[in-house]
C-alpha cells in the first residue's frame, strides 16, 4: 500500500478520529468502480472539519464508510478508520453495535427519511437512550423531553407526543439532532444536516449545532456542499472533487487563500451577498464533475483546470504536506501560493440592459394579485357548517416592472413565490387580482391567453430534469416554440435551433441527443434556449440555479446575465438565496406568507434600514468572505403554514422588533426610506434607521467584496 | 409539414428498431422469457404459415382413420369424426391469435385513447368515464362476455367487440394513472407555454411516457384475450362450428374424453402453452422497459 503525505499512524494524544488512505469502490454492473480513492483526514476532540465537495464527488461515501454504512454496492478496497486506537473496517457487526451511539452517531440529510413515520417522536428518543445509555423507561422519557428542550423545540412535551409528520421539517431535524446529541458521542458525523432547510431555519440549526458541540466537547465532520455554512461552523475544511482530496486547510486560510485551482473555483462561483453583475461576471468551473467509470487518470481536476499543464495530465499529484498545517493535490500548487500564476483573471463587467424610468408605460403590473386554494373539507367539518380551509398562497401582491429590468423575488419555502410566478406564467389561476402585460389586461388561465401573449412571457422551470420531455431529441424540444409560437417551417426552426445552440453554448450536434445524455447543468441551458428561442419580453426563473452544483450555477447565472444583455428582456428571477437574487436583479422583492415586505433597489439592499424580516434574512445567510462579521438576529419558530396566516402584519409572531398589539392586529402601511426602498411596517422608517446597524461589516477597508 | 413527418417517422422507426433488436437480446437473456418469447414466436409462424404445415385441412374427413391415438401419420391422432387433431390445433392457431390480437388492439386504442382524454381533462368528464368504467370493471370479464355477446348474437365481429368492451376499461386504467402523474411535470406544462394544441400535447408529449406500461399491459390482455376467444368458444357463443377453435375442440372432445383423451389435451395444451407463453414475455418486457427508464 502506498502512503502518502502525512501517512506514518503518529496517534497523538488529541486525535480521536484517524482515517488513513480510504479508498471505496461501488459495484458496477460486473466492475467495481472507485468512488473515493486515497483519503485521509485526522479528527480531534471538540474539533470540527468540514468535508466539502459537490454531488458526485463522494462525500457522502466517506460519511457513510466511517459509519460503516456501506450497502451491498459499496465496500472498502483499502485503508483503515480509526476511532479510540480501534480499527472500525476489522470490527464485527456486534462489535459496531457499541460503537454507534456512545462513541459514533450521524444526523443524516433527509429526517424524515430516518424517523419511523408511525412511532411518537418521544419513543423514538427515548429508545435510542435505552439501548445506548440503558437508561430505563421513565428515566429516558424525561431525558427525552430534556434533549428536545436542549436543541429548543418549543413545547417539547407536545411534540415528544407527536409522530413525525406533525411537526416541521426543522422540528424533525432537531429531533434527529437530539437523538445523535442524546448518547453523548465522542464523534459526529453530519450528513448535509441543514441543506433541506430554510435559510433562517438553518442558521438557527447551525448555532444550535455549535453550542451543543462546545459544550459536549464533540468531534465533528461535517459533510456539506455549502461553503458558507462551513465557514460558519468548521475549524477545518477538505476539499473532495471526484473521490480525491484536493486540499485541506484551516478554515480561514482556504477562504483567504485557496491553494487549489478548485477550490478557488469553487470560492469564486457562489455570488457573495452584495455582488452584483454589473461589476465582474462570476468565474464558475467550465464542464461538469465526471462520471464514476470516467475519471481521468492524471489529477482528476485537470480537464476542467484553467491552469492545466501536460503533467496534469499525465501524472496523477501527490498529497503535499505545507508547514502550516495545509495539504494540497495540485502539481503547481507552489506558483499558485506565490501568486504567479491563478483561476482568478481580472473582472469582466458585463453592460446588463437598463431598465426603463418610472415614466415609461410598465411591462407588467400586478394589481392585489391573490391565488387562494381551497382544501378539501372532512364529512364532520362539512356537516357542522365549517367554511373550507383556505391555502393563501399569495395574498395580494402590487408590484409594477418596466421593460429590461430584473427583479429578484426573494422568500424561504411557503412564502408563495413559486405560486406568484405561476400566476403570471398562468399556469396557477389567481383568485383575485388584475394583471396587464404591456398594457393589456392579462387573462387568468394559459387557454384563455393569445399565443402573441405565450410568446412574450415564458419561464424557465426549477428542476431541469423534469422540464425536457425524455423522449423528445433536444432538436425536436427547441425546435416546438419556433414552429407553434413563430410560424417557421421545419427548415427555418432547424436554422434556427442550431444559432440558438451556439448562444447557449452548446454544439450544433446536441439537437440529435436525448435529455438523459446531457448533464444537468447541459439541460438546464437547453430550458433556458427554450424560453429565450421566441424572445420573451420578459422571462420568469423559478429558482433556475437552485437544482444545480455551484460550479455549474455560476455558468447558468452568468449565461442568463449575457443573454439578458444580448436581448434586453426583462427577468423575473426568483430565489430563496439571496445572494443569488442580489447577484442578478437591479430590484429586489422580499416575500413572506404570500406577502411583499421589502421592496428595494439591489444597490442599497444592504444599507440599513431594513424590513426587520430581511434583517434577519441578511443576518442568516451563511457567507464566505473571512473579512465580513454578519449581525447576529435569529427567528424564532418556523415560517407559519398558509392556511393559519397570521393577522395583521404576517411577519409579528417571529419578528424580533415587534411592537405590540399593532402589529398582532393591524395591517402595516408602505413607507418609503430615503433610498427609496419600500417597507411593509409598523416600526417607523426613522425610527428603525436608528435601531438597525448594518448587517454585514467589513473588518478591513481592502479586500473590497461588498458594493 | 410533410418532410417533418417523414423524418420524424424515420427517426422513432430506427429508434424502436434498435429498441426491438436490444429489446430481443435482453428477452433472451432470461431462461424464463427467453422460452416465452420462443413460444410466441413459434405460435405466430403457425398462424402465418398453418396451412403449409397442416398435412390435411381442418374440416378434412378421413373416415378410415377415425377415433386414432397419436402415430407417425397423425401425430396428435384423430378425433371421431375422423379429423386429424394436428392440423385442426395448427390451423386453429390463425383464428384464435388473429381474433385475440384485433381485439386486443382495438382495445389498447380505445383504452389509451379515453385513458389519455380522461387523464389529462379530469373534472367531471374524467369522474363520470371513470364510474362507467368501474361498473364494467366489477363484472367478471366472461360474464360480462356472455352478457354481451347473447345481445349481439354469436359471430366473430362480435367477439371482438366483447373484448374492446371487456378490457377497455382496464387499459384505460392503467394508461390514466400514468397520465395522472405525467401531466403535473414540468415538460407538459411547458408544452402548454410554447401554445401547443391538445393533441400534441397528448399523443406526442404524453403518449411515449405511457408506452412502456402500455406495451406491458398489451401483452398480458392479449393472453388474457386468447384465453377469453377459447372460453368463448368452448361454451359455444364465440367462434361456431366447424370452425377449428381450441377452445370448441376441447368441447367437442369433452364427451369422449375417455377414449380419445388426445382430441382434448392436445387443443387444451396449445392454449396453456401460448397463454404461458405470452405471459412469460410480458413479465420480461416489464422488467426491460422499467429498467429502461
Amino acid at each position: 500500500m502506498k502512503w502518502n503525505g502525512r501517512c506514518i499512524i503518529s496517534e497523538s494524544n488529541n486525535t480521536l478520529l484517524s482515517i488513513r488512505s480510504l479508498t471505496i469502490a461501488y459495484q458496477h454492473g460486473n466492475e467495481w468502480l472507485e468512488a473515493v480513492r486515497d483519503f485521509s483526514l485526522d479528527i480531534g476532540h471538540g474539533e470540527t472539519v468540514g468535508l466539502v465537495g459537490e454531488s458526485g464527488s463522494g462525500k457522502s461515501t466517506v460519511a457513510l464508510a466511517i459509519m460503516r454504512y456501506l450497502g451491498q454496492g459499496g465496500r472498502v478496497v483499502a485503508g483503515e478508520v480509526w476511532l479510540n486506537g480501534r480499527n472500525l473496517l476489522a470490527l464485527s457487526p456486534t462489535q459496531m453495535r457499541h460503537i454507534w451511539g456512545r462513541q459514533l452517531s450521524m444526523v443524516p440529510q433527509d429526517p424524515l427519511s430516518s424517523l419511523n413515520p408511525s412511532i411518537r417522536v418521544g419513543e423514538q428518543l427515548a429508545e435510542a437512550l435505552r439501548h445506548h445509555m440503558g437508561m430505563g423507561q421513565t428515566t429516558a422519557a424525561q431525558r427525552a423531553v430534556e434533549l428536545l428542550e436542549m436543541v429548543r423545540v418549543p413545547d417539547p412535551e407536545r411534540v415528544a407526543r407527536s409522530y413525525p409528520h406533525q411537526i416541521s421539517g426543522g422540528m424533525q431535524q432537531r429531533v434527529m439532532i437530539a437523538m445523535a446529541l442524546g448518547t453523548e458521542p465522542q464523534m459526529l458525523v453530519l450528513d448535509e444536516p441543514t441543506t433541506n432547510l430554510d435559510v433562517t431555519t438553518q442558521a438557527a440549526v447551525l448555532d444550535l449545532f455549535r453550542e451543543l458541540i462546545q459544550r459536549q466537547n464533540t468531534a465533528v465532520l461535517y459533510v456539506t456542499h455549502n461553503l458558507g455554512v462551513v465557514a460558519r461552523i468548521c475549524n477545518r475544511v477538505t476539499v473532495l472533487y471526484a473521490g480525491e482530496q484536493v486540499e485541506d486547510a484551516p478554515t480561514a486560510d482556504l477562504f483567504r487563500q485557496p491553494l487549489h485551482p478548485y477550490s478557488q473555483g469553487l470560492l469564486d462561483s457562489v455570488p457573495q451577498l452584495g455582488q452584483h453583475k454589473s461589476q465582474a461576471s462570476l468565474q464558475g468551473i467550465s464542464g461538469h464533475i465526471p462520471a464514476l467509470g470516467e475519471r481521468p487518470s492524471g489529477c482528476v481536476f485537470a480537464p476542467r483546470c484553467t491552469l492545466a499543464v501536460d503533467e496534469c495530465y499525465e501524472k496523477r499529484p501527490s498529497w503535499e504536506s505545507l508547514p502550516n498545517g495545509r495539504f494540497v493535490r495540485c502539481h503547481r500548487w507552489a506558483e499558485i501560493a506565490s501568486g504567479d500564476i491563478s483561476t482568478r483573471h481580472p473582472a469582466q463587467a458585463s453592460t446588463p440592459p437598463k431598465p426603463q424610468p418610472q415614466s415609461q408605460p410598465p411591462l407588467l403590473t400586478l394589481d392585489n394579485v391573490q391565488v387562494h386554494f381551497g382544501l378539501g373539507r372532512s364529512l364532520a367539518d362539512t356537516l357542522a357548517r365549517k367554511p373550507p380551509a383556505k391555502v393563501r398562497a399569495v395574498d395580494g401582491i402590487s408590484l409594477t416592472m418596466q421593460q429590461g429590468e430584473t427583479i429578484g423575488l426573494v422568500g424561504e419555502s411557503g412564502s408563495g413565490k413559486t405560486t406568484l410566478a405561476r400566476a403570471i406564467i398562468g399556469l396557477e389561476p389567481r383568485t383575485n387580482g388584475q394583471m396587464t402585460f404591456c398594457q393589456i389586461p392579462l387573462p387568468p388561465t394559459l387557454s384563455e391567453r393569445t399565443l402573441e401573449t405565450l410568446r412574450h412571457l415564458q419561464y424557465v422551470f426549477q428542476n431541469p430534469e423534469e422540464a425536457l420531455n425524455p423522449y423528445l431529441t433536444i432538436g425536436e424540444t427547441l425546435r416546438r416554440p419556433f414552429i407553434t409560437l413563430l410560424g417557421y417551417n421545419r427548415q427555418q426552426a432547424d436554422t434556427a435551433v442550431r444559432h440558438l445552440l451556439q448562444q447557449v453554448k452548446l454544439p450544433p450536434h446536441y439537437a440529435d441527443r436525448l435529455p438523459h445524455q446531457l448533464s444537468g447543468g447541459e439541460k438546464q441551458r437547453i430550458a433556458i434556449a427554450r424560453a429565450f428561442a421566441t424572445n420573451p419580453d420578459l422571462l420568469i426563473a423559478d429558482e433556475a440555479v437552485s437544482a444545480l452544483d455551484v460550479s455549474v450555477q455560476a455558468a447558468i447565472l452568468n449565461l442568463l446575465a449575457e443573454l439578458q444583455t444580448e436581448r434586453q428582456n426583462a427577468l423575473l428571477f426568483i430565489s430563496h438565496d439571496l445572494a443569488v437574487v442580489g447577484y442578478l436583479a437591479d430590484r429586489i422583492a422580499v416575500m413572506y406568507v404570500g406577502k411583499l415586505m421589502e421592496l428595494t433597489e439591489t444597490a442599497v439592499l444592504l444599507e440599513p434600514p431594513y424590513h426587520p424580516y430581511t434583517e434577519a434574512l441578511l443576518s442568516a445567510v451563511p457567507i464566505t468572505n473571512p473579512e465580513v462579521s454578519q449581525e447576529h438576529i435569529r427567528l424564532e419558530g418556523d415560517v407559519p403554514s398558509q392556511t393559519n396566516v397570521p393577522s395583521g402584519c404576517p411577519f409579528h409572531p417571529r419578528c424580533p422588533r415587534y411592537l405590540g398589539d399593532i402589529c398582532a392586529n393591524q395591517t402595516p402601511p408602505w413607507q418609503t426610506t430615503r433610498q427609496g426602498k419600500q417597507i411593509f411596517c409598523h416600526i417607523p422608517v426613522d425610527e428603525l434607521q436608528q435601531i438597525q446597524k448594518p448587517v454585514l461589516r467589513e473588518h478591513h477597508a481592502s479586500e473590497a467584496h461588498n458594493g | 409539414m410533410t418532410t417533418e413527418i417523414s423524418q420524424e417517422t424515420i427517426l422513432s422507426r430506427t429508434s424502436w428498431l434498435k429498441r426491438l433488436t436490444n429489446g430481443l437480446r435482453i428477452l433472451y437473456a432470461s431462461p424464463a422469457t427467453a422460452v416465452g418469447t420462443t413460444i410466441f414466436i413459434l405460435f405466430v409462424l403457425m398462424a402465418l404459415f398453418g396451412p403449409m404445415l397442416a398435412p390435411y385441412g381442418f374440416n378434412e374427413q378421413i373416415y378410415t382413420d377415425a377415433r386414432q391415438p397419436p402415430s407417425p401419420t397423425h401425430w396428435f391422432g384423430t378425433d371421431n369424426l375422423g379429423r386429424d387433431v394436428f392440423s385442426r390445433v395448427v390451423l386453429g392457431a390463425r383464428d384464435i391469435l388473429r381474433l385475440s390480437g384485433l381485439g386486443t388492439i382495438l382495445a389498447v386504442i380505445s383504452g389509451t385513447t379515453f385513458g389519455l382524454v380522461s387523464g389529462y381533462w379530469g373534472g367531471l368528464f374524467d369522474e363520470i368515464l371513470m364510474r362507467i368504467f368501474d361498473s364494467l370493471l366489477a363484472m367478471p370479464a366472461l360474464l360480462l362476455a356472455l352478457l354481451l355477446l347473447g345481445t349481439l348474437g354469436p359471430s366473430e365481429n362480435s367477439v371482438l367487440v366483447v373484448i374492446l368492451i371487456v378490457y377497455t376499461p382496464i387499459v384505460a386504467r392503467v394508461v390514466r394513472s400514468v397520465v395522472l402523474s405525467v401531466k403535473t411535470r414540468a415538460f407538459v406544462e411547458a408544452a402548454r407555454l410554447q401554445g401547443e394544441s391538445l393533441g400534441r400535447i397528448l399523443f406526442r408529449e404524453i403518449l411515449p411516457s405511457v408506452l412502456p406500461a402500455l406495451t406491458v399491459e398489451a401483452a398480458l390482455r392479449f393472453s388474457y384475450a386468447i384465453f377469453l376467444v377459447a372460453s368463448l368458444g368452448f361454451l359455444g357463443v364465440g367462434v361456431q362450428p366447424p370452425n377449428p377453435n381450441w377452445g370448441l375442440m376441447v368441447s367437442e372432445a369433452r364427451q369422449n374424453v375417455s377414449q380419445l383423451p388426445w382430441a382434448l389435451y392436445f387443443p387444451a395444451g396449445a392454449i396453456a402453452v401460448v397463454v404461458i407463453g405470452v405471459n412469460l414475455m410480458a413479465d420480461g418486457l416489464k422488467r426491460i422497459l422499467q429498467a429502461g427508464d
